[in-house]
């Protein structure tokens, strides 16, 4: 299962909905908006997702992460909009039978969520300043 | 690199849609790939981003660079993701 919501995450209620008879454990990722970026104040952080094929791509990444590290339930919640220091930006929680299958799919899923799934990061600095992540950075190496 | 003229949406997102001022637009482009239309509405838009980081898809399909863009075509530009 994986989700796009502009609602602040429970990690317990999705936590709850990993529960499973056969499972002898579970892994999590949280993660939280930080206050500095690059050595740069951040005050704020805006999430955009496009919806679809974040579902797409994300529902691809679970299933290749089961077939790697078979396990038995995963969620993906990912946030959209204005969140704050310390919110919950995405969380990832996997069960497994055993807990080797648990930490490596927990941590292929974020990995992957984070490098191909249609969601961008704009970050408010305290300075007043703001810039989408990854992006400034591409065009300074394209200038060089 | 050239195609015959085709009428293509194309849908901006993150610094892109800031760059366009637009979110989606639909434009006549003498392009036969995503490439073509990438470069093209570059140009249009002043925007400096390689497209080697970002990603682009095909009537909410991902698809490659030199994917075939057709008439009636949605054309998804994504800049350097960030999720996470």
């Amino acid at each position: 299962m994986i989700e796009v919501t502009s609602a602040v995450i429970d990690a317990e209620k999705q936590k709850r909905a990993l529960c499973n008879a056969g499972a002898g454990g579970y892994c999590s990722f949280e993660g939280w908006v930080r206050n500095e970026n690059d050595g740069r104040l951040v005050n704020r952080l805006e999430y955009e997702a496009y919806e679809p094929l974040v579902i797409a791509e994300g529902k691809k990444v679970l299933a290749e992460a089961l077939q790697r590290f078979p396990y038995l339930e995963a969620r993906c919640v990912h946030r959209t909009g204005l969140l704050e220091i310390g919110d919950l930006a995405v969380w990832v929680g996997v069960a497994s039978a055993h807990r080797d299958e648990a930490f490596k799919a927990c941590r292929y899923i974020i990995d992957e969520l984070k490098m191909r799934l249609p969601i961008w990061k704009k970050e408010h600095y305290a300075d007043g300043d703001s810039g989408w992540v990854n992006c400034e950075r591409c065009a300074a190496h394209d200038q060089r | 690199m050239s195609g015959s003229e085709k009428t293509i949406l194309v849908r901006y997102f993150a610094m892109f849609r800031e760059h366009a001022g637009v979110g989606e637009e639909t434009l006549s482009l003498n392009a036969a790939t995503a490439k073509d239309v990438f470069e093209q509405t570059r140009l249009r838009h002043g925007s400096k981003e390689p497209n080697g980081h970002c990603k682009v898809a095909i009537n909410d399909e991902m698809a490659d660079w030199s994917s075939p863009v057709e008439d009636g075509d949605t054309v998804l530009l994504f800049p350097p993701v960030a999720g996470g």
